[in-house]
């Protein structure tokens, strides 16, 4: 049966959803078979194809944002959970703690 | 005969035919066609042309320029396998019946145009990549798309262009590629990284028509002037063969021995030749050419073109790359140096009218203090988790646009409280941090004892300088022409500075023009400059030139020079001296 999970999240990362988090993000969703999507939080764009770079690139979503990720089908709950840890790790990137 | 000025973006000399290059556009029809699922394999076939082409380019570009550069052609081919792309191209043409180059055409412009909605530089320049790999699927879509103008020159030619895309410039072959000049773009733009990265001489921002540029004309494209002589004279013609012999010649010397260290001839005085950087592309380019380290390390790339705050994150790990490339090779970092001419919403920057004199660099210290702190933290971050992971380095912070010690002083305390915070949360912190100033402004040369007590070194930004102390704005072309600075009370200010610096023991660099400019090096080892900062492509050059005199001749220089009472007659004297 489908489920559909969402989730909302602040993308800490200063180049925002561009660049290489941008292409970070749509590899970790292209590895699930559900449909997901990516939605700014406070923006009248409709949702993107969080499997599209260049629609995840067109929302401008930038540092500090808030954004809704969305998803729909099979192994929905792990696409979330990928996602979420992606943004919350820096995008993979060395993490250099905070002062 | 026309001459134009721009800006010099990669160093030689080139004479040969031009070849006005305008990118084929690639022109299309609208129609609907009868075969969709034919069409839709057409396309299919002419995606994957496109994509092997790219991972082509991109190959080259990493062998020519390093991974940063290659990047670029990654991203292109990660639009090729867009789904919502694909999705859209299946739909004009499967359902909607659309032939393919239009299909293609309107799919990508769609996209571009929402990215120049956005604003910012950065979405602005992946527009112009999706267009550029737009016009590529086009072109693969023709018949005869090997066919390219390009590659079917006989002769090697001076290429000249509005503008030139990464994927334009990488495609170029050396052989046939006498120089590239260009009417915009700056010498940062990634056509002129790979430019000097290929070797090619090349100048940028020559404010030409291309329409009047007419092909096969024989031309002198000047990378070390930035000058673009079309239709030269016989006479210019001769100077310039004999210069570009001369200089091919001399670079072959120059570069053989850039690692070597700049001592002069009796061995009396040794000088430090640095590189001046604005990003962490160019480091690597100072180690190519014998730079002994960074004499300002400008770091406005990372508040620039944004609508946020770096955070202390994106700013330590930046540094920490120039670190890692230096590798314990002295790093003086300029603190950031922005005014009224840039625009700066998130730092609340407001058009001045004079941002010469405006609210600027470290005059921001009063209301934003935050900025600074955020700095100096990351920097000291960056150096702590450098030596904490057993690497090296040597981190030395310069504040711009000094004019009165209690900004040093408060500069200072903002330093330590940065310091003592991150002491507190156990952070690793490096030993040993210079702290210096940039004397730009006439008042910190004149006041230079003053703050010679109060930091380890100076660092002279003769451009500035120059026009603080004349009066003339740079910018302004009517009046640019009196900003020299060999003007005798420029000089004048720098013999203070360095007298003032090494009386109490401080050693002094210098990382304006003048310091990358041949004919001031018997003057500066005159006046026992310590460190010399330049482009990283005029260290050779500069090294070269100081090994050839002694410093004994120098000093003799300097007290001419000091009795002149005109620019002018400074230069024409040191015109007529020969390295002794």
């Amino acid at each position: 049966m489908t489920q559909t999970i969402s989730t909302t999240i602040t993308i800490e990362h200063p180049a925002g959803l561009h660049a290489r988090p941008a292409a970070q993000f749509v590899k970790t969703a292209a590895r699930f078979p559900c449909k997901i999507s990516v939605r700014k939080v406070n923006s009248e764009k409709p949702p993107a194809n969080a499997k599209s770079p260049l629609s995840v690139l067109t929302l401008g979503v930038n540092q500090g944002d808030t954004v809704e990720i969305i998803a729909e089908g099979e192994e929905a709950q792990a696409a979330i959970q990928a996602l979420m840890e992606l943004v919350e790790s820096n995008f993979g990137e060395t993490t250099v703690p905070h002062s | 005969m026309p001459r134009y000025q721009g800006l010099p973006a990669s160093p030689g000399i080139a004479i040969g035919q031009v070849l006005p290059y305008r990118p084929q556009k690639i022109t299309f029809t609208e129609h609907r066609i009868a075969d969709p699922h034919a069409e839709w394999q057409r396309l299919q076939e002419a995606l994957h042309k496109a994509d092997t082409q790219l991972m082509a380019l991109q190959e080259r570009a990493r062998k020519i320029a390093g991974e940063e550069e290659a990047a670029i052609f990654e991203a292109h081919r990660l639009f090729l396998i867009d789904e919502e792309l694909l999705a859209r191209l299946r739909t004009l043409i499967l359902d909607e019946h659309l032939n393919a180059k239009a299909a293609v055409h309107h799919t990508f412009e769609q996209y571009a145009e929402a990215l120049l909605g956005l604003e910012e530089a950065y979405f602005q320049a992946r527009a112009q990549d999706l267009r550029d790999v737009a016009q590529r699927v086009m072109r693969c879509l023709e018949e005869d798309s090997d066919q390219d103008s390009l590659e079917t020159w006989k002769e090697a030619v001076i290429v000249v262009a509005e503008d030139l895309t990464p994927s334009d410039t990488i495609r170029f072959d050396r052989q046939k590629i006498l120089g590239i000049v260009t009417a915009r773009g700056g010498p940062t733009s990634h056509s002129a990284i790979l430019a000097r990265a290929m070797g090619v001489p090349a100048v940028v921002s020559a404010q030409f028509d291309l329409n009047d540029i007419r092909s096969g004309t024989l031309a002198i494209l000047n990378g070390n002037s930035g000058v673009f002589n079309v239709g030269p004279t016989l006479h210019e013609l001769e100077v310039a063969r004999k210069e570009k012999t001369e200089w091919e010649a001399r670079r072959q010397a120059e570069l053989k021995e850039a690692e070597l260290p700049a001592i002069t001839r009796d061995g009396a005085f040794r000088a430090e030749v640095v590189a001046n950087i604005g990003g962490v592309e160019d480091a690597e380019q100072v180690l190519q050419f014998g730079g002994e380290g960074v004499g300002l390390f400008r770091t406005e790339f990372l508040y620039l073109e944004r609508s946020t705050m770096p955070s202390i994150v994106e700013q330590v790990r930046a540094y920490r790359r120039v670190f890692e490339i230096l590798d314990g090779r002295p790093l003086v970092v300029r603190t950031l140096d922005i005014g009224g001419d840039k625009e700066v919403p998130y730092l609340g920057m407001e058009k001045e009218p004079n941002p010469f004199l405006g609210w600027r660099a470290i005059r921001m210290i009063r209301e934003r203090p935050d900025v600074l702190q955020n700095q100096f933290s990351a920097l000291l971050q960056a150096a702590g988790q450098v030596i904490a992971e057993a690497g090296k380095c040597d981190l030395r912070i310069m504040l711009p646009m000094v004019s009165s010690v209690a900004e040093v002083e408060r500069a200072r305390e903002i330093y330590e409280e940065a310091r003592a915070a991150l002491q507190a949360e156990g952070k690793p912190l490096p030993q040993q941090v210079q702290f210096g100033i940039m004397v730009e402004v006439p008042s910190a040369a004149l006041l230079a004892d003053h703050f010679a007590s109060r930091v380890d070194f100076f660092s002279i930004g003769t451009n500035d300088l120059t026009q603080y102390t004349l009066a003339v704005d740079r910018t302004n072309e009517r009046v640019s022409a009196l900003a020299s600075p060999y003007h005798p009370a420029v000089l004048r200010l720098i013999e203070m500075t360095i007298r003032a610096a090494h009386t109490q023991g401080k050693w002094v660099g210098l990382c304006g023009e003048l310091a990358g400019d041949p004919l001031a090096v018997p003057l500066l080892v005159g006046l026992h400059l310590d460190e010399f900062s330049m482009a990283p492509s005029s260290i050779p050059t500069i090294k070269q030139l100081i090994r050839q005199w002694t410093l004994s001749a120098c000093e003799e220089v300097v007290q001419r020079c000091l009795q002149f009472s005109l620019a002018a007659e400074v230069i024409e004297y040191l015109k007529s001296q020969t390295p002794r």
